[in-house]
């Protein structure tokens, strides 16, 4: 049982992932560590479509190495996609449904994919790496509008996937999911929806520390996708509490 | 252990005596004994007047709800009160230690016990322990310097913060204090944002659940709300009641045996 034995080894390196007799050796799991990490996305559902905010930033560990890295892009006319994890393997996906794009255009017979689609697609993709111990080291949020009807799902690294009316990766299933759960509602206006995420975007700059203030917020309609320019949010840091804090009890802070 | 001679005073705190041998067995692939982490939004905040304290009522073993209705907001003093977060063995005895610390200090000093004391005793035993008292707390209260709001770790740290939240829950509850804290609540507003944090916690985390308590604490007085709210009431109650009279059962058969009287000798009492 020399798996066995690696499975020790291998806890050390991933916690909590389990080898089986398939994967021979320790070596096989180079891939199982992320270098280049995006942080949070959000995204909700609104009246005239699909809303999905991220942060700017690219984690090497816990250096904050790149400040501009998009992590939201559209996919064909009728999508948007949204990554957290590992960014080259973010890249490897955008290539991977580039060329499902091309070759979807070159049938040149009206159709076109849409977000249900390329939800499923990236899904079986998702799947079929983590059964072969080779994951895409990545969290995605699929939303789009098609023929009317507005869609909004996630896929998780080891293929787990679903879809809601409101959908948050990594830090944000706990900050933002309650704060979604309690104030989104149906039909809400565009401003309504982004002064909902911006309300999560900044719990998430306070208290998950890869997160950076610099954030792009992507919405798609029927008639398109429109990606913001980056922007910063307003802190406040004012609270009478913060400015003598150890005052009668020395020690803390 | 290390042999202790008969007159020295034993030290409290965590002994290492057994590390180096506990360090040997992992290294030979023994699996230590986990602990287990009891869910819980508990959580605090400094308004107008004074403190509020909340927390839900959920004590879980595992995967079990041990207990549906538990209170985790710990009397320390009249003016101080303490909600725990982590084992609940853990939090029960060291609140009780440092509340019957706190009074005997109040018969020697002749005053009204300061949150600052008994922050003081929280953290100086924990840091003996070295972490292996998981006790996270909420320490508020108020005294004559004026209210007080602080957060224990397991390891002895604090915090003194204008709102704080600790628990599994503590992620859910911070997302509401963090979008709708400011200074100078009013009391109702105050109540209203700690249930919201406790109900955010209760509805979006696993390991807490059932009601909340609140706990408001001001100059000269101290109201315990016990379950505030109850956001989790039965939701099915059968009509027809549970009492199970004579005849509902049909009886198929009847067998009586009698029991033979079994002779007891009196027996001489016990040679010591």
């Amino acid at each position: 049982m020399e798996w066995a034995k690696d499975n020790i080894r291998a806890n050390a390196i991933a916690p909590g992932l389990i080898l089986t007799p398939l994967a021979k050796t320790v070596s096989d799991f180079h891939r199982w560590n992320p270098y280049v990490t995006g942080t949070s996305v959000l995204g909700l559902k609104y009246k005239d479509g699909i809303i999905l905010a991220a942060d700017m930033g690219g984690s090497y560990g816990s250096t904050l190495r790149y400040k501009s890295v998009e992590r939201l892009k559209p996919i064909g006319k009728h999508t948007i996609l949204g990554a957290s994890g590992e960014i080259s393997d973010f890249q490897e996906i955008l290539r991977y449904l580039d060329e499902l794009i091309i070759y979807d255009l070159m049938w040149d017979d009206g159709n076109s994919l849409g977000p249900k689609e390329v939800h499923s697609y990236l899904n079986r993709v998702m799947y079929n790496r983590r059964n072969k111990f080779n994951p895409l080291w990545n969290s995605l949020v699929v939303g789009g509008v098609k023929n009317g009807q507005k869609y909004l799902g996630m896929v998780g690294m080891i293929g787990t996937h679903y879809e809601d009316n409101h959908v948050a990766t990594g830090f944000g299933n706990h900050l933002a999911r309650p704060i979604m759960r309690a104030e989104w509602h149906e039909d809400m206006s565009f401003e309504d929806a982004v002064k909902l995420l911006e309300k999560c975007l900044l719990v998430l700059l306070y208290r998950d520390r890869s997160a950076i203030n610099k954030f792009q917020i992507a919405k798609i309609t029927k008639d398109g996708v429109t990606i913001s320019e980056p922007y910063a949010l307003k802190t406040f840091w004012g609270f009478s509490a913060f400015q003598n804090p150890s005052k009668g009890a020395e020690g803390s802070w | 252990m290390a042999k202790v001679m008969a007159d020295a005073p034993q030290k409290g705190g965590f002994s290492f005596d057994l590390c180096r041998r506990n360090e040997m067995l992992v290294k030979k692939g023994i699996q230590l004994p986990g602990f287990r982490k009891t869910g819980t939004t508990i959580v605090g905040l400094i308004f107008l007047d004074g403190v509020i304290l909340g927390a839900d009522t959920r004590a879980t073993e595992g995967p079990i709800v041990a207990d549906k209705n538990c209170e985790k907001i710990h009397y320390m003093a009249p003016n101080i009160y303490c909600c725990g977060a982590g084992t609940a063995a853990d939090t029960e005895a060291v609140t009780d230690m440092v509340s019957s610390q706190l009074q005997l200090h109040r018969y020697s000093t002749g005053r009204e016990s300061r949150v600052v004391t008994a922050l003081t005793l929280l953290k100086s035993h924990l840091f003996s322990y070295q972490g292996y008292v998981s006790a996270a707390l909420v320490l508020g209260g108020v005294d004559v310097t004026g209210p007080h709001l602080h957060t224990v770790y397991p390891h002895g740290s604090t915090d003194t913060l204008p709102f704080a939240t600790m628990g599994s829950g503590s992620l859910a509850a911070m997302a509401v204090f963090e979008s709708k804290y400011k200074e100078g609540l009013t009391r109702e507003e105050g109540i209203q944002l700690v249930c919201e944090a406790i109900c955010s916690g209760i509805f979006n985390d696993l390991g807490s659940g059932s009601n909340v308590d609140v706990c408001v604490i001001t100059k000269g007085k101290t109201e315990y709300l016990r379950n505030h709210q109850l956001p989790n009431p039965r939701t099915y109650i059968s009509k027809r009641g549970y009492s199970f009279a004579k005849g509902h059962t049909e009886v198929l058969s009847t067998k009586i045996i009698p029991l033979k009287v079994v002779e007891v000798a009196e027996a001489d009492a016990m040679e010591e």
